[in-house]
């Protein structure tokens, strides 16, 4: 392995480490945490908010409003008014609404950019796992390379190679975890080989799919649940950068926290709250997910266990 | 007058949430000047906590300590943690079980014996080193001057062990603590480390008290043997009384549970049947009924009291009757 | 020592190498190839084309490779299409300014996350402990260039206590010596240049140490907790040693190789940080350049950029390790 990423590598195996054998117990732990209970509630909320938003918003977050558009001015934004709650944004849409359908495109944002560097991740940590030797060797140095590049960088470099779309910030806020789940399934799946049942199930003379698909993989998921909790804070911070960057989606009427944030940055001094609404936003969704993926991997922990 | 005098000490581990557990309850002994006294237990037993608790060394918060624990007319149990840092590693030292872990990864050995010199001796750093090089000398390691500028993890477990000894003597102290301190080592290599631990407690006239669960260790070394079982102390005896006769089922068991050599073939070894985890609370009646071959009805309602008997003290019901005993010479 | 140092360099080559063939094979995954982007997406096929024999990009991919793995070994990493300058000049124009935030904001970040940490882990379970933990959490879930305006609205908009952005005040007359605006001063004794440096300075910074410095007082509570426990500090003890040498020797000492290693990891996330804090304080530095020619398309700029950014974090995580083999004895002989 080469030196650059060892580090970083050796932490994420031993975040593996801790091995899932005992996750419901591990969950039932969990879920003793005030701390944990705050996240999930949250995160509950949030994913309700984000459900139902369309429904509840008072107005049509994607059309501008004439009451509004005709007080816009380029010095001024309008503040709350009757039926608008919380005015104006600069385009002279309905903040409010927009502020409450965000969470519907920014959770669409988060689970998806998460969800495919799960799955690129495991497909490239379980072959590792399962097969080792050479292939092992080659695709952790891959991962190690994709570790050697600053994260923000990584998606970057992605980013600039594509249009600017909402799929572009998904695909290249997800890259930023390929490496990670990676490692992290592949050390948890190379703990499993040893382990007793594994080489039970060898020894027996059971056949390599069977005992990678119905002992490996099944055992190794806790700790891949727990860095998916985890990454959807950062993922939903890391497009708002991109954002902020202006490697966003290019379609500006779309209402999601990370874009609405970037796109307010030049507004401050007009109406901050267009930045600070979406970016408190953020944080409290952020916030929730780290807490409750923290007490999720505090209590997997077998130094914890009791 | 004793070195050490321990009166009716108990321990018990406070936590948050959970049952609070009694690790020692009521222990009683007390130590001479040179004596080598053994602790005996498995583990569980409250051996390795009482001399925890001796040294100061259980956690401030969530252990709640009582009774009285005297050295040289000082009660250990009330001085403030500045004194008995004092009196720590000068009055009395302490080798611990596992010496693999017991050293500083990333300090040199040198530095690690050199202050305590420094600080109990006053010594210069020279003079420390001067003295920390004899000190390794006289525990056994080969070539001490240049072992100074060497790091632990460039020496095997006994040459560790070694390296502790010499710490926990470097001030002379008056009583060494040494829990478990072969355990983690090699057959060959414990008996070296435990005729050197009896050697120079012996040169120095340093108390011992020794502590382990090999009955073994304590037939070779100790004038004075305390068995202990769940936290309290079920059988004092002078060495050759309790190999000779144990009075306590448990000691008994003990001793049947280990193979002799020149036992008729074929005869089977006698375990103590069960674990800890069957014991039942003290307050109920004997700790050890659940495991007892002796145990009646008196055992499971009423908690033994700790009694002189035939010249020795013990805490049962039912002792095993004369004559059953094992002897010493089988060990 | 020296062997180890070795090693350990000749281990980053490969990694360099094929990093190199990463970065090679980026500029040539664009739709168009590289030559659209160096001239741009309204090229005329007749000057992409003419583009592709001068630039050699019809020969053999290896031989582009090799080539383009000879010109960036000189140091060459073409032009800039916004500037037209070399690269490289850019580049080593602009990274004191960002060596000189990054380094600040590590600063911060060790100099007060470390005693947190250690201070929380004394206290562990009490109110102290769970307030640190709590602002730790909150500090990783706040964007960066976020509490940039935030501390930007604050202290200049509300209380104009400190400079918006940039690096120095127009009015201030300063000879550059390093690039590094704080330490220029000192050197040519302006010191009205290093104190008006400084107070540009520390607003960004503050900024950009807020997530390693939560990271550092996470990772040393957790390191000096695991340490407590070990056998050789009650080894320490049962030689009554006084409570701080017990602390600093044997806990501190100990506890702090984790934490060095995190302080490498988070060199990474300090570089992705400062290009955005950079843009909030308009700081001019490597991260505003790479903000430049993501907003105007500037692909040689980009490439030299990110290839400059991953050899950073390649060596200052050779140098994290070989910090590491200093004060760990044990790491040498491996």
């Amino acid at each position: 392995m080469s030196i650059l990423s060892t580090r970083k590598a050796e932490k994420i195996d031993s975040l593996a480490e801790g091995g899932t054998s005992l996750a419901m117990d591990a969950l039932r732990r969990t879920f003793r945490s005030p701390v944990a209970i705050l996240g999930l509630v949250i995160v509950g909320l949030f994913v309700i908010l984000a459900i139902i938003s369309p429904f509840i918003a008072p107005k049509d977050p994607y059309r501008p409003y004439p009451e509004l558009k005709a007080e816009l001015t380029p010095s001024n934004i309008p503040g709350p008014m009757p039926g608008f709650l919380l005015g104006s944004d600069q385009n002279g849409y309905d903040f409010f609404s927009r502020l409450l359908v965000g969470a519907q495109q920014t959770l669409f944002v988060g689970v998806f950019a998460t969800l495919i560097g799960v799955a690129i991740g495991m497909i490239i940590g379980g072959l590792a796992g399962a097969f080792g030797g050479w292939v092992d060797s080659v695709l952790m140095r891959l991962t190690d390379i994709m570790l050697s590049v600053p994260s923000l960088l990584l998606a970057i470099s992605i980013a600039a190679l594509l249009p600017g779309s909402q799929w572009t910030v998904i695909i290249a806020v997800a890259m930023i975890g390929v490496p990670v789940f990676a490692r992290l399934l592949r050390g948890a799946m190379i703990a499993q080989r040893s382990s007793d049942h594994v080489l039970a199930a060898t020894a027996l003379g059971v056949k390599r799919k069977t005992i990678v698909f119905r002992h490996m993989l099944p055992n190794s998921i806790g700790p891949v649940i727990v860095q998916a909790t985890l990454t959807l804070a950062t993922a939903i911070i890391d497009a708002a950068a991109l954002s902020f960057l202006g490697l966003g989606d290019s379609d500006w009427r779309r209402a999601e926290w990370g874009l609405m944030l970037g796109n307010a940055q030049e507004l401050l001094s007009v109406k901050p709250s267009l930045a600070f609404f979406p970016a408190i936003a953020i944080i409290v969704v952020a916030l929730g997910f780290t807490l409750l993926g923290e007490s999720m991997r505090e209590s997997l922990d077998p130094k914890n266990r009791r | 007058m004793a070195l050490l005098d321990v009166r009716d000490l108990g321990v018990v581990f406070k936590r948050k949430g959970t049952r609070p557990f009694t690790a020692v309850d009521g222990v009683s002994f007390s130590v001479e000047p040179g004596q080598t006294v053994g602790l005996v237990g498995e583990s569980g037993s409250g051996k390795s906590v009482t001399s925890l608790a001796l040294m100061g060394l259980l956690p401030k918060r969530g252990a709640e300590i009582s009774g009285s624990v005297t050295f040289e007319d000082t009660e250990l149990l009330t001085l403030s943690d500045k004194q008995l840092r004092d009196r720590r590693g000068r009055d009395l030292g302490m080798v611990f079980q596992d010496p693999l872990s017991s050293l500083n990864p990333v300090i040199t050995i040198g530095l690690q014996i050199t202050e305590v010199l420094e600080r109990h001796r006053g010594m210069s750093r020279k003079e420390a080193r001067v003295e920390a090089a004899e000190l390794l000398d006289r525990v056994g390691l080969p070539d001490p001057q240049r072992r100074l500028d060497e790091y632990p993890h460039q020496h095997s477990g006994g040459m560790r062990q070694r390296v502790l000894i010499a710490i926990a003597l470097a001030c002379r102290p008056k009583l060494l603590i040494a829990d478990e301190p072969t355990t983690a080592l090699d057959v060959t290599i414990q008996a070296q480390i435990l005729s050197l631990l009896s050697d120079l407690v012996s040169e120095t006239d340093t108390a011992l008290i020794m502590i382990t669960h090999d009955l073994g260790i304590v037939a070779g070394l100790c004038d004075n043997v305390n068995v202990m079982y769940g936290g309290r102390i079920v059988e004092r005896a002078a060495r050759h009384d309790l190999f000779e006769r144990s009075r306590h089922p448990y000691t008994h068991g003990l001793l049947q549970s280990i193979p002799r050599l020149n036992a008729p073939r074929g005869e089977p070894l006698t375990p103590i049947r069960g674990s800890v985890s069957d014991n039942i609370e003290w307050e109920q009646g004997c700790a050890f009924a659940p495991r007892c071959p002796n145990a009646t009805d008196v055992c499971w309602s009423e908690p033994p009291e700790l009694k002189a008997d035939d010249g020795r003290m013990l805490r049962c019901h039912n002792p095993v009757a004369l004559g059953d005993a094992v002897t010493e010479g089988a060990l | 020592m020296l062997r180890f140092t070795v090693r350990r360099l000749l281990q980053a080559v490969p990694t360099l190498f094929v990093l190199s063939i990463l970065v090679f094979a980026w500029l040539r995954l664009l739709p168009g190839g590289p030559a659209t982007a160096l001239l741009g997406d309204k090229a005329t096929p007749e000057r992409v084309a003419a583009m592709n024999a001068v630039m050699g990009l019809d020969d053999p991919i290896v031989v582009q490779y090799f080539r383009f793995l000879g010109r960036i070994l000189t140091g060459d990493f073409g032009n800039s299409l916004i500037t037209g300058d070399p690269v490289m000049e850019e580049v080593s124009w602009a990274f004191p300014a960002t060596l000189e935030l990054s380094v600040a904001a590590m600063f911060l970040a060790v100099l007060f996350g470390i005693p947190m940490g250690y201070i929380a882990a004394r206290f562990r379970g009490r109110f102290l402990d769970n307030a640190t933990v709590v602002t730790t959490l909150v500090g990783v879930a706040v964007p960066v260039f976020f509490l940039g305006f935030l501390l930007k609205y604050v202290f200049t908009q509300e209380m104009s206590l400190l400079p918006p952005s940039g690096r120095q005040d127009v009015l201030i007359d300063s000879t550059r010596v390093t690039g590094i605006a704080t330490l220029d001063g000192l050197l040519t004794g302006e010191f009205d240049a290093t104190w008006d440096a400084m107070l540009h300075l520390i607003l960004p910074a503050v900024a950009l140490a807020s997530i390693p410095f939560a990271v550092i007082v996470r990772i040393t509570r957790a390191s000096v907790l695991d340490v407590q426990g070990e056998d050789f500090v009650r080894t320490a003890d049962s030689k009554g040693l006084t409570t701080q040498v017990v602390r600093k020797r044997h806990v501190l000492r100990n506890a702090l190789l984790p934490v060095s290693t995190t302080i490498g990891l988070q060199t990474g996330l300090l570089m992705s940080g400062a290009v955005l804090t950079e843009k909030v304080f308009a700081w001019g530095g490597l991260g505003t350049l790479l903000e430049q020619a993501i907003q105007q398309r500037d692909y040689p700029r980009l490439q030299g950029l990110i290839l400059l950014f991953a050899v950073v974090f390649v060596l200052v995580n050779l140098l994290v390790d070989i910090s590491y083999a200093i004060i760990d004895p044990r790491v040498r002989v491996r």
